[in-house]
């Protein structure tokens, strides 16, 4: 097989010890079913997203049909909707990544101490991250965020500071703040794994030279953190670029179009306008934004990974 | 060594102060779940009140309920156990017979993880509407598995990966085949590898909401699904909501507190450790 033929070639080590465990192994049989599909599944889609893009295609119209080039793209771009929608993902995402991030430093760096009941707290934190997302998401419309009968509001009252109608005057923030609740224990448990790696011995002369806490935190907890910041950032907007669960059960999309991200509008265009050929196109916007985003998160695990 | 043993009240409090803040919407949900629909909606908020369990048996006794906790348990689990099949045979491959492309394979498959789900959203559609699989548990079985494919194998690669070759060696030294190596002395040793996969992948496919509110509409659909109708806007059926929602939620956050772990290698392929 060319596999240990490779090798042997590469590291007679190695190839001596594949060779003891048997050299004959063929992995073929044994990768071909995973990567296959996988890129099957991966492909096809993508292809038939791109060939849709390209044609006249409303599934409410059958009548309308046939090649149309780039004119969806044309369309799509003259669109104001494609602008705001970039616009709400940017600002949603770019929110969350802030509130998230900055939060878990700053938890990271408590939960590395010791102190009474540590693991229990711990558990406490990282909780919403395992709730379904229109469950957090109808919890805090409902019985937290509702303008009458939310506890907020009835917080916001007792303190006579009036009510905040959240998702008719602050929709994005109503979404960022809900969002955010499901995904800072993500970043904390990453930031808490990384800081758990922080030789004890940098913060002990940090402390022996007077350094305080806030000044250990910022010169060299953070410092440390710094890569695992960056995968969090990566891993985080991967997946929030894709928020929809949250949307579409609180807001869907509105009040008019102020929650409307790119996502939301892709599923808009193709399940409720059934527009087949102007959704595959904001698709294939989506896939080259993510791709963009992917190239660097991939280059930043090759380096970690040694086979 | 005794820096580390020293208790640190200060940090102790506020962190303690966060980790109430991040559970009080849950544990509020909860208490919710045993008011009356009048009790759940009442200001000043009801702190101390009669329990009921009619949220509970209202939701248990409607006829639906049941078949979409089900179409959940089967779409997690099926697809954790369908991507279990693929994965295993091919992380192994890659952990204990690396070759020039492992690397490249590996870090393609984390590629396509990174795909949004909505760039295929419209062709999927399509696929399921012509193939009939619209509102069916095998299309999101297939999915689910597709998507965390990635995630399975890599978790389980690593896994692999640190299993002493020494021991492998051995055993086919002392004449054991193939076979018998890697379900005598291989499988035992990577089992709690395997489960704790597995445990993380039931969670992201019981939490999956994407392919779950776009392909299904009734028959198929699971707890995800059943949870965003009562986002319609008729009525305020807080107690019930949250009643639902605390079965829904119940064994999945109790799951996630046993894989925090895995969590971290799982999601950041191994970027962080």
């Amino acid at each position: 097989m060319s596999h240990a033929n490779a090798v042997a070639g590469a590291a007679p080590n190695a190839a001596r010890r594949a060779k003891s465990i048997g050299a004959q192994v063929n992995t073929l049989p044994m990768l071909a079913p995973a990567v296959g599909l996988l890129l099957v599944f991966s492909l096809v889609p993508l292809a038939a997203t791109v060939y849709f893009s390209l044609l006249r295609y409303n599934l409410l119209n059958p009548a309308i049909h046939g090649f149309a080039g780039f004119r969806n793209y044309y369309y799509l771009f003259k669109d104001p909707a494609l602008y705001h929608s970039l616009f709400i993902s940017v600002v949603m995402v770019g929110e969350v990544l802030i509130v998230t991030i900055g939060i878990a430093a700053v938890l990271a760096s408590l939960f590395q101490k010791q102190f009474f009941g540590r693991s229990i707290a711990r558990v406490l934190v990282i909780s919403p991250f395992f709730v379904m997302p229109t469950v957090s998401a109808l919890i805090w419309k409902n019985l937290f965020m509702h303008p009458v009968n939310g506890l907020i509001a009835w917080i916001t009252r007792s303190l006579g500071l009036g009510v905040i109608d959240f998702f008719a005057d602050w929709p994005v923030t109503a979404v960022v703040f809900i969002v955010s609740w499901q995904w800072m224990p993500f970043a904390f448990l990453i930031l808490l794994t990384a800081l758990q790696s922080l030789d004890e011995e940098t913060r002990e002369a940090a402390d022996l030279d007077g350094a305080g806490p806030i000044s250990i935190f910022f010169n060299i907890e953070v410092p440390h953190m710094g890569r695992a910041i960056a995968v969090v950032t990566m891993m985080e907007t991967i997946f929030l670029l894709g928020v929809f669960a949250e949307i579409y059960v609180t807001t869907s999309g509105g009040p008019g179009d102020s929650t409307t991200n790119l996502t939301f509008l892709i599923y808009e265009r193709a399940l409720l306008a059934f527009n087949v050929g102007g959704a595959s196109a904001a698709g294939v916007i989506a896939i080259i934004l993510a791709n963009i985003l992917a190239t660097f998160m991939v280059r930043i695990v090759g380096k970690e990974l040694d086979v | 060594m005794n820096q580390r043993a020293q208790y640190h009240p200060v940090a102790g409090t506020f962190a303690w102060i966060a980790a109430v803040l991040m559970f009080f919407p849950i544990f509020w949900m909860f208490l919710a779940s045993f008011k009356t629909e009048i009790g759940a909606i009442a200001t000043p908020p009801e702190i101390v009140f009669a329990p009921t369990l009619e949220n509970y048996s209202t939701i248990l006794e409607r006829a639906d309920y049941p078949s979409f906790a089900l179409n959940s348990v089967i779409i997690s689990v099926g697809a954790t156990a369908l991507a279990l099949v693929l994965a295993v045979p091919a992380a192994y491959a890659m952990a204990f017979y690396p070759s020039k492309r492992t690397k490249s394979t590996l870090l393609w498959m984390l590629s396509t993880k990174m795909l949004p789900a909505v760039g295929v959203l419209v062709p999927i559609y399509l696929f399921a509407q012509s193939l009939d699989l619209l509102d069916t548990r095998t299309a999101l079985v297939i999915l689910n598995m597709l998507m965390n494919l990635p995630i399975v194998v890599w978790m389980l690669f690593t896994f692999f990966k640190e299993m002493p070759k020494a021991i492998i060696e051995a055993t086919r030294i002392d004449g054991a085949s193939q076979w018998q190596t890697v379900v005598l002395v291989l499988l035992p040793l990577v089992l709690p590898g395997i489960a704790s996969t597995a445990l993380l992948n039931i969670i992201l496919c019981w939490n999956e909401a994407f392919w779950s509110l776009n392909l299904t509409a009734h028959n198929a659909a699971p707890l995800t699904a059943f949870i965003a109708s009562f986002s319609a806007p008729q009525g305020l059926f807080w107690a019930k909501l949250s009643a639902a929602s605390t079965l829904a939620i119940a064994p999945i956050v109790v799951f996630g507190w046993f894989s925090q772990r895995q969590l971290v290698s799982g999601l950041t392929f191994g970027a962080v450790k």
